[in-house]
């Protein structure tokens, strides 16, 4: 455990781990490693409401994916029990950058301030966590998946449709970043 | 292997929102030689079982089914406004659910509309430019 209890990893270690999924996803069982088709998988099992795109038969070809993202979360509860609590080490210049926005606690993965559930209450909570939330799900939907799917496993096949999202994905953050939230925070 | 990568994403820090607005003010090379690499090691692996026919453990044959790229709208345009959504909530997909696994329960109501987002684009999804 002291190797998984290491914060953080050093990114020879944590980029090659997250790259062997897509690999161990397709000898495994065939299935192309991505997050986001998870979500539509939820809708048509939970409330498809006639629409086309949740029209199909989600237990053949979601299930795998749903407990997939079950682990997930399970992986990242273990990991936060059994290691080392997380500080994120950024660098001094972000944290200039983030204290000058007026955030001031640096402690744990994400800023308390802003995501605690009482912040939801506020403009930029809510703006952060429910319409962040919404564009997530919008977005990746509209895009065909996110950064697993287009990032890492279409890229890696060499599909030109990943590379035109993965443009759009930092297009998208670099926006949001330099000029959504200085106007927000 | 859900729960692996669940590992993986929280020991590597790219379910930290400071490290997402690290890396989109470009002050650490930290998660894009993540990404950088993740990617190589992926491709590598991709090459090496097409190249040589690899088969699943249960002896099938692997396939990837193409993206089909069409005009290429919703990949730009969808992308853009996922890339919007990653920066304010500093998270994708996978790592919303590992951040509640990580106790920032909040986070579920972000996977809530993320669903949400998810339905509306169903809902609208004739009327969209793909």
């Amino acid at each position: 455990m002291t190797f998984l209890g290491s914060n953080p990893w050093p990114w020879y270690v944590a980029g090659p781990a997250i790259g062997l999924f897509v690999p161990a996803l397709l000898i495994l069982g065939n299935k192309v490693f991505g997050v986001s088709s998870s979500l539509r998988h939820t809708c048509a099992a939970v409330f498809p409401s006639k629409l086309e795109y949740f029209q199909y038969d989600w237990k053949n070809t979601g299930l795998w994916n749903l407990l997939f993202v079950l682990g997930i979360f399970l992986g990242g509860f273990l990991a936060s029990h059994y290691g080392t609590p997380q500080n994120i080490g950024i660098s001094d210049a972000t944290r200039l950058d983030l204290a000058r926005l007026g955030i001031h606690d640096f402690s744990g993965i994400a800023p308390h301030e802003l995501f605690r559930w009482s912040a939801l209450v506020s403009f930029q909570g809510f703006t952060l966590i429910v319409i962040g939330g919404f564009l997530v799900g919008f977005g990746t939907a509209y895009a065909g998946g996110c950064t697993s799917g287009h990032a890492i496993s279409g890229l890696a096949d060499l599909q030109p449709a990943s590379l035109i999202a993965v443009v759009g994905f930092f297009a998208g953050g670099l926006i949001a970043t330099h000029f959504i939230l200085p106007l927000l925070l | 292997m859900g729960t692996l990568f669940g590992v993986v994403l929280t020991r590597s820090e790219v379910i930290s929102w400071f490290r997402i607005q690290e890396m989109f003010l470009f002050q650490s090379p930290r998660m894009y030689e993540i990404i950088v690499s993740a990617i190589l090691v992926a491709a590598t692996s991709v090459a090496l079982i097409k190249r040589f026919g690899g088969k699943t453990i249960a002896g099938d044959p692997i396939s990837i089914p193409p993206k089909t790229l069409g005009r290429g709208i919703r990949y730009a345009l969808g992308g853009s406004i996922f890339g919007v959504g990653w920066a304010l909530t500093g998270a994708c997909p996978g790592p919303l659910f590992a951040l509640v696994g990580n106790g920032v329960t909040v986070m579920a109501v972000a996977i809530v509309s993320a669903l949400a987002g998810t339905w509306v684009y169903g809902l609208c999804r004739s009327k969209l430019p793909h």
